[in-house]
């Protein structure tokens, strides 16, 4: 066995699930190599050469991978991927944009979204917005797998791997990136945070986001948001939990003014704790809550974060 | 512009999914299904291009079983001009569905595919990539806005951290998120007028496409249910338990 993990970083680190997709790897067996792709990203390579268990990195610099665009790296990794058994990615919007195109272009069946790994060709994955978990077995000479970050732990320092230069591939010319608009913030980032303040429709607007702000400031935790918060244009994109959207299982998600439908569940239901504030006793999000609390959410929160 | 767009048959996303008692797989028999919503995002932005003028055909291509017509009906009412099925009941993964809608594309030569990022029910997020990948063509994968410009198009991209803006060179294929558009209601009068475009019936083998499955399924189960919850009376009693019983704060 050998597998690749396919980097996802800012040139400077590596971003959050990559640690754990390297765990992933692990499992897998055999010598895992991690593939740096960027432009002017020497950093995020030395980086990863310092994560546990990592074996080997490579380092492929260039202009045309500014923004770690799939067309770009899919050529990249075509030429070097009949070296592995697995290629293996976090399942995150970067890991989903890149590893499907990778495998269309190998002709192999992606695995998406692995909870854990069975053998090096089985592997366990949610389906149904994790309502259902199929065991699937691969016949493909190469496996191209994401990973759900939250099935496995991160992998910690103690590595000392060499960087080696892998010489770029080609620009195919195809897509000119513009930039990104990223939100910005202190606080701890919402696919790692041990905890999560969440709001849904019940929060009534954009500013009264600032409630949940201030709890989350008080217990040091990231703010998330269900999908018809995010529609409504309370908060941005990137904070929405759910089946399309990030997840998460911290130790503490705290759901405020949100029903729980199957759709929000699928991103936090495999949080170790869940607490659910909000007015309406027939709550759904009340059928996975730890604790619940059946209160005006703009009177139970301000007192929360009073007595904390 | 011709524009092609895919449309899943899935079942419908409220319903309770339940697995089937010997774990081969989901009971879907007698089940609701419905459009894959993120297919729908993409059949009205295809109509909403058309309306707009950018567009001038639109095909939709669905694949699966012969019921799969109606989820093509659905998108000629909501405005596409005609309807391609590739009927088969074998299961069709992603990697063969990106194959055969390749081997439509290469037929119909469309400008621009557009494909919904992921089914609900198989969540891989996968084919709209793959095709792409076939095709040699670049990716807008979880465009929440796309503008065309002559030869390319201008996209917005929703990203882990925030947006993205790309410009692809045409021909492209994208795939949607959520926040790109809300698709229409179908009136009636349209789902009367759909009735009497053309719908056309293939088989995988006419295309010449090996949709073999790669991946096998070994057993289907549900996850461990959580243990049941308290309700707590106050914030106080709240406070009391994360602290002492949960240990989380």
């Amino acid at each position: 066995m050998s597998v690749l993990v396919i980097a996802e970083h800012d040139g400077k680190q590596l971003k959050t699930g990559v640690a754990n997709a390297i765990t992933a790897a692990g499992r897998m067996g055999g010598d895992i190599t991690v593939l740096v792709a960027g432009h002017q990203c020497r950093e995020a390579a030395e980086a990863s050469a310092k994560v546990a268990g990592v074996m080997k990195v490579l380092h492929s610099d260039a202009p045309h991978y500014e923004g770690q665009p799939a067309e770009n790296l899919g050529a990249l990794v075509k030429g070097i991927a009949d070296q592995y058994t697995h290629i293996v990615a976090p399942a995150t919007n970067f890991g989903k944009n890149v590893m499907p195109r990778i495998a269309g272009l190998l002709d192999v069946q992606q695995i998406s979204d692995i909870s854990s790994v069975e053998s090096p060709d089985t592997f366990v994955r949610p389906i149904y917005a994790g309502n259902v978990l199929a065991t699937v077995q691969s016949a493909d000479k190469i496996k191209v797998v994401t990973v759900r970050a939250t099935g496995f732990d991160a992998a910690g320092d103690g590595g000392s791997a060499p960087v080696e230069k892998l010489p770029p591939g080609p620009d195919l010319g195809l897509v000119q990136f513009n930039g990104q608009e990223l939100s910005k913030s202190e606080r701890p980032e919402l696919a790692a945070a041990r905890i999560v303040v969440s709001g849904g429709r019940g929060m009534g607007s954009a500013e009264n986001f600032k409630i949940l702000e201030a709890l989350a400031d008080k217990l040091g935790a990231a703010v998330g948001a269900s999908r018809a918060a995010v529609d409504s244009g309370f908060v941005p994109n990137d904070y929405q939990v759910g089946q399309t959207g990030k997840i998460v299982a911290p130790e503490l998600y705290i759901a405020v003014g949100i029903s729980g439908a199957i759709q929000h569940l699928a991103g936090m239901k495999d949080s170790k704790v869940i607490v659910a504030i909000n007015k309406d006793p027939e709550a759904p999000i009340f059928s996975v809550a730890n604790y619940w609390l059946v209160e005006d959410l703009f009177k139970a929160v301000p007192e929360l974060t009073a007595k904390l | 512009m011709k524009v092609l767009v895919t449309v899943k048959r899935v079942i419908d996303p409220y319903v309770k999914v339940r697995v089937k008692s010997d774990g081969t797989g989901v009971e879907t028999a007698n089940v609701k299904m419905t459009m894959n919503p993120f297919c729908e995002i993409a059949v009205e932005q295809a109509v909403r291009m058309k309306e707009a003028g950018t567009v001038t055909e639109i095909v939709a291509v669905s694949i699966g079983v012969a019921q799969c017509q109606e989820t093509l009906r659905t998108a000629m009412a909501m405005g596409a001009d005609r309807g391609i099925l590739v009927e088969t009941a074998e299961e069709i993964q992603p990697l063969a569905v990106a194959k055969l809608v390749k081997a439509i594309v290469d037929k119909e030569q469309p400008k621009l595919v557009i494909m919904g990022k992921q089914a609900i029910d198989d969540d891989s997020n996968q084919a709209g990539q793959m095709l792409a990948a076939l095709l040699g063509w670049p990716q807008a994968a979880f465009t929440s806005k796309i503008e065309v410009r002559g030869d390319a198009a201008d996209v917005t991209r929703e990203i882990d951290g925030g947006l993205e803006k790309l410009s692809v060179k045409l021909p492209a294929v994208v795939t949607t998120d959520l926040r790109l558009n809300e698709p229409r209601y179908v009136t009636l009068p349209n789902i009367m007028k759909a009735k009497k475009k053309p719908l056309e019936t293939l088989k995988p083998d006419a295309l010449g496409v090996d949709i073999a499955p790669r991946l096998k399924t070994l057993k289907v189960q549900e996850p461990p249910k959580r243990g049941a919850g308290v309700k707590v009376a106050d914030v106080a009693e709240l406070v009391a338990k994360l602290k002492n019983e949960a240990k989380v704060i």
